[in-house]
């Protein structure tokens, strides 16, 4: 009994030797210059694969994985690691996982995520260990904004941009009074708070904002608040599943022929389908249309149908241009991430045609670009007109500068 | 009749609504907790199959009601396999057991979901009979499913009323939540209760899925939130009581709706507020036992 314990245990002990040798050979094998350059780039994303933004997280998922693979799937000559994590759109859990990546999994990029809480708690990582981070979707404000940083990137947008759009739009339209409706998290308040700060601008006024918990989707109760107010316009931020529903139960209320509903593109983007008659006219902001004339856009959504047979929304094209800024910033480096400053002057300056237009990043590492009007017929987000153009987000308190 | 009395009143129907719905789902979960002493983390899991299983049939068959005539013998199928194959051998087992067997559970049912149906979100179309609106005011319509919704949600309480009240199964449920032993030891067989009783709980949360996919929508994860409401209404009801989860359920249901509206910044609070007070004034839960459990 004692002996063969004693001889398992020297078995381990001699197995954990071998490891931890193994593991320091590791690390002292160069990634730059190196022979054959045998290390690989380890792209830890984190995103939703489960919930009401699992189909978010997906299409992010492949089209980033396209970009690469149309680039003969290596990033500055490296091969890549692919580690994915499902982030669950849990912010309580957001802290644990990124840490994960980074400790564990000893990631060179995190990429994520949908959720802008969850997003929080990866900015928060990135800056404690100086990781890399691409925000392949989630707007949060903070992000390029006070919590700004060298080594954070957005590919997506804020949330102040597609609202502040759409206040515009909706003060132009002569509207006066307003409902703001939203799940209760920091993204919705963000949305709303930016599409009152326009609709002000123009004349118009806020006079409720109603919240609900994030991802609630019981909105009875808020329709017939919305009913006893009859505003003359209600903006409403979500996306995913709760955006399905909101907008059946918005027309199913007889809400849609009496008051009109806008929001940012989230509200119809990759739900039409299921959304069927009750979103057939709406109309939207974003960066992104269905039907947008530019030649990439074309050869994208070709590539992503025929490689995923599903079709492209603006969370694949997100998750294809933070590929495209991958591959851009590493070739600047030939793959050498170690070379920081180097790396993060090399995506700072990328510029490239995007599916959705021009790509460029502010000072503050997030897009600017043109906001589209669209407007639903059938499954698609039509083209209506550029409600503003070339809108970069304030970036309050980011004190970076380029 | 002022505007705000009838707004008031159209709030009330819509927080009885969501608590009627919310007692399909939470009546299972009560009688398999009260009277089988499992707890059971997948009760959400069924609800989600449920709304997964009428989405599939009604692409099939075109008609809600068809798929809902179909589903309900498969979950009720399930139950009973799931009792037989993996329930059974627990019984005797610490509950820790089942909440590791239920979780993973949850897991699997999920992943099953994802491979047959994928992570998109789908919708169901109401019935054409039920497709229209009532007027309530010049700015507001009612949604005539939803309606229904309550409707059949009252017929199947009334159902389970007359169940426990008044047959053989009923009184061995009743007997069995009061004290297990003594119903063994009086002859009734606990191995056919206990069947019933989780066949019964699987196809009551299912059911509530199936009837609730037209105005829901069906997503991955939607029963993760009806399971933890549930189980706040159980709590609040006491644990196997019917009479509990129904009238815990309207309670739920009201809160809900009248937080969101009056205290918004709250909104997300209100049904754990309600707990939290249920339980100071009655620590056992409104028609819960004390000592029991």
């Amino acid at each position: 009994m004692t002996n063969s314990t004693r001889k398992a245990t020297r078995r381990r002990v001699l197995a954990g030797m071998a490891a931890a040798g193994a593991a320091a050979v590791m690390d002292f094998v160069p990634t730059r210059f190196a022979i054959g350059q045998q290390a690989k780039i380890r792209l830890g994303l984190m995103l939703p694969y489960t919930g009401t933004y699992a189909a978010l997280g997906k299409n992010i998922d492949d089209a980033l994985r396209l970009a690469i693979h149309e680039k003969g799937g290596k990033l500055g000559g490296r091969d890549i690691e692919y580690i994915t994590l499902d982030d669950e759109s849990d912010p309580a859990k957001g802290s644990d996982n990124a840490n994960k990546l980074v400790a564990r999994d000893k990631v060179d990029f995190m990429i994520g995520t949908v959720h802008s809480g969850v997003v929080m708690a990866m900015v928060k990582v990135a800056r404690d260990t100086n990781t890399m981070l691409v925000i392949p979707n989630g707007g949060v404000g903070a992000a390029t904004g006070a919590l700004c940083a060298p080594n954070i990137f957005r590919t997506s947008f804020s949330n102040w941009q597609p609202a502040y759009a759409m206040g515009k739009v909706a003060a132009d339209a002569g509207h006066k009074r307003a409902v703001v409706i939203s799940w209760d998290y920091a993204a919705g308040k963000e949305s709303t708070d930016a599409f009152t700060e326009a609709f002000m601008k123009g004349g118009g006024k806020t006079e409720k904002g109603l919240f609900l918990p994030f991802p609630g989707v019981e909105f009875q109760p808020l329709l017939t608040e919305i009913a006893a107010l009859k505003p003359d316009v209600v903006y409403a931020f979500f996306a995913g599943g709760g955006a399905v529903k909101f907008v059946k139960d918005y027309a199913a209320a007889g809400l849609k022929t009496a008051i009109p509903l806008v929001g940012p593109g989230f509200l119809t983007d990759g739900t039409l389908e299921a959304q069927g008659e009750a979103a057939q006219g709406l109309e939207t902001t974003l960066h992104y249309a269905d039907d947008l004339k530019f030649a990439k856009d074309k050869a994208f959504r070709a590539a992503f149908k025929k490689a995923t047979g599903r079709d492209a929304d603006v969370y694949a094209v997100q998750g294809y241009d933070t590929g495209t800024l991958l591959i851009s910033g590493l070739g600047a480096v030939k793959g050498d991430v170690k070379a920081r400053d180097a790396l993060v002057s090399a995506m700072e300056k990328t510029v490239f045609d995007s599916p959705r237009g021009r790509f460029t990043l502010s000072n503050a590492h997030n897009p600017v670009q043109d906001f589209y009007l669209r407007k639903v017929q059938g499954t698609e987000n039509r083209y209506v007109r550029i409600a503003v153009k070339a809108l970069a987000d304030p970036a309050i308190g980011c004190k970076m500068s380029a | 009749m002022s505007d705000s009395l009838a707004f008031f009143l159209i709030q009330v129907l819509n927080g009885v609504q969501e608590g009627l719905l919310l007692f399909l789902v939470a009546s299972g979960l009560t009688l398999i907790f009260g009277i089988m002493g499992v707890i059971n983390l997948a009760h959400g899991s069924f609800y989600m199959l449920g709304a997964y299983l009428v989405y599939a049939f009604t692409r099939l068959t075109g008609d809600l009601w068809t798929a809902i005539l179909v589903a309900v013998p498969l979950a009720i199928v399930l139950g009973l396999a799931l009792e037989a194959l993996l329930f059974r051998p627990l019984y005797s087992r610490d509950h820790l057991y089942q909440v590791l067997l239920t979780y993973g559970l949850i897991l699997v049912l999920e992943e099953i979901r994802s491979l047959l149906f994928g992570d998109d979100v789908h919708g169901v179309a109401v019935p054409a009979l039920l497709d229209f609106s009532v007027p309530l005011k010049d700015a507001l319509t009612y949604p005539a499913y939803r309606l229904f919704l309550s409707a059949f949600c009252l017929v199947v309480a009334g159902a389970m009323w007359w169940l426990i009240r008044y047959t053989r199964l009923g009184m061995a449920i009743r007997a069995g939540s009061t004290n297990r032993e003594m119903v063994q030891s009086l002859g009734i067989d606990i191995a056919w209760v206990y069947r019933a009783v989780f066949a019964l709980g699987v196809a009551l949360a299912a059911l509530a899925g199936m009837i609730a996919a037209p105005v829901a929508s069906v997503f991955p994860g939607m029963g993760n939130d009806v399971l933890i409401v549930s189980f706040v209404v159980v709590v609040i009801g006491g644990i196997g009581s019917i009479k509990g989860a129904f009238l815990g359920s309207l309670l739920i249901g009201l809160a809900d709706t009248f937080g969101q509206i009056y205290v918004p910044q709250l909104s997300g609070m209100t049904i754990y507020v309600l707990m939290a007070a249920v339980l100071l004034w009655r620590p056992a839960g409104l028609f819960g036992r004390a000592g029991a459990g």
